[in-house]
């Protein structure tokens, strides 16, 4: 692979979420009243013990949509000059938000649906979290990936701090990268007596002998691993545990479990054209199953694989969506 | 010719998870790659307990293209932390390269 034609602004792109994370605690800083909007009317208490962690990842994807459609249009010289334009100005001005102009109500919703969705599924379960609202903060899964260790180890005293002056006790998280980082890495870094817990793996434990009303049953899913529950967080039998309790069937693909196939999303910063070809042979292999719908349990593997699918009519559908919309309370 | 430089080893050593010194290269990591990396993570560590730092410099578009999906970590039959490793090397580059700090 020629990657060293692919990206000649790597090192301004790093520059930026650099930047980004240390002035303004997250490699792709939004607003708040975005980053919270999804939780309106939910009524979920200010912090508390136990909170649900969301680590904007969910609130990301509109954005990451709109980048993916401008990466397509612009050709890479033009692109190279307006992210040498963007590193400049960056320190002055949240260059991150001009995309947010160009974010439709209908992907928004979408994606918040997701964090809606997994509220119902915790609530259902028994499990009322809190929520840091505008005080939560990025875990800062990519910068640590991407080696930004200077800013990302000063980034995790400040999350440190916030969650301390919470009083939070349990994270509940929503996507395995933050998962993996609050789980794996902060303790490297920092004294950190939280307990991290997936959505996925709280929900089967809570859900294990709770006699639920299946709405539907029978109905066909394909079912993708993600490679950081699968491979850094040993999380494989709870989605399909919860999936079968909420009455699909479930397809496996020939590379799963501990030896599933990535989705390319990681290579989207950096590598986008790589990303997508990743995703379209990740996308053959699930088909190849038979099934039409597919389930996925990251943000990022739902992104990637959505925007693959799209082509030929392939449906991918986050996991707590599917849940949330066949199981319900007996009481 | 290489030109090599002791401190690369004891710098990137520092990460105590940093094992590229147990490949024995079978190759396993090559042939289950997604991305196809071009200079093969079996070579990049090479480089790396060879010292030649200039040879790393020149693969930071392969170092920074890995997905530290873990596949090959996965069946590394020596258990060498691939994906950790390459993630140590894009903090060297960093450090060292961008003066990102």
């Amino acid at each position: 692979m020629n990657t060293a034609s692919i990206n000649p602004q790597k090192e301004d792109i790093l520059a930026i979420l650099a930047q980004n994370l240390g002035y303004r605690g997250s490699v792709f800083p939004l607003p708040n009243w975005y980053l919270t909007s999804w939780a309106k009317g939910l009524g979920l208490p200010r912090g508390g013990k136990t909170i649900l962690y969301t680590g904007h990842m969910y609130q990301l994807l509109p954005v990451m949509e709109v980048l993916h459609q401008q990466r397509e249009t612009l050709s890479l010289e033009l692109l190279s000059k307006l992210v040498r334009m963007a590193r400049l100005v960056n320190p002055f001005l949240n260059t991150s938000t001009l995309s947010l102009v160009r974010v439709g109500l209908e992907s928004r919703l979408k994606y918040e649906k997701c964090l809606k969705d997994i509220v119902s599924l915790l609530r259902l379960a028994g499990i009322e979290p809190g929520y840091l609202y505008e005080a939560e903060k990025y875990a800062g899964a990519l910068a640590y990936d991407l080696g930004l260790d200077g800013p990302f180890e000063r980034h995790v005293h400040r999350v440190v701090r916030r969650l301390q002056r919470y009083g939070v006790e349990t994270i509940i998280t929503v996507d395995p990268h933050t998962t993996h980082v609050l789980r794996h890495v902060y303790p490297q870094i920092v004294k950190f007596d939280f307990q991290v817990s997936s959505y996925l793996e709280v929900l089967a434990a809570a859900l294990k002998d709770k006699d639920l009303l299946v709405i539907e049953t029978g109905r066909d899913v394909v079912f993708h691993d993600s490679c950081v529950y699968a491979r850094y967080l040993n999380v494989t039998e709870q989605p399909r545990f919860l999936l079968k309790k909420a009455g699909y069937q479930i397809w496996e693909p020939q590379y799963s479990y501990e030896a599933t196939y990535c989705c390319g999303g990681p290579l989207e910063t950096l590598f986008p054209e790589k990303a997508r070809e990743i995703a379209k042979l990740r996308v053959e292999q699930l088909q190849k199953t038979g099934g039409h719908t597919i389930v996925t349990t990251c943000p990022i593997c739902l992104l990637n694989l959505s925007l693959a699918g799209k082509a030929s009519g392939l449906k991918v559908v986050d996991i707590a969506q599917l849940l949330a919309q066949n199981i319900k309370s007996k009481d | 010719m290489i030109r090599v430089d002791p401190n690369l080893f004891v710098s990137l050593r520092k990460d105590k998870n940093f094992n590229a010194q147990a490949c024995f290269h079978c190759g396993t990591c090559t042939a289950l790659c997604p991305v196809g990396l071009e200079i093969l993570p079996r070579e990049l560590f090479r480089f790396v307990l060879l010292g030649a730092q200039e040879e790393i410099t020149k693969a930071t578009d392969t170092i920074f293209s890995c997905l530290l999906c873990g596949l090959c970590e996965a069946h590394c039959p020596r258990g060498v932390k691939i994906a950790q490793n390459i993630r140590t090397l894009r903090s060297y580059l960093v450090r060292h390269e961008y003066r990102i700090h």
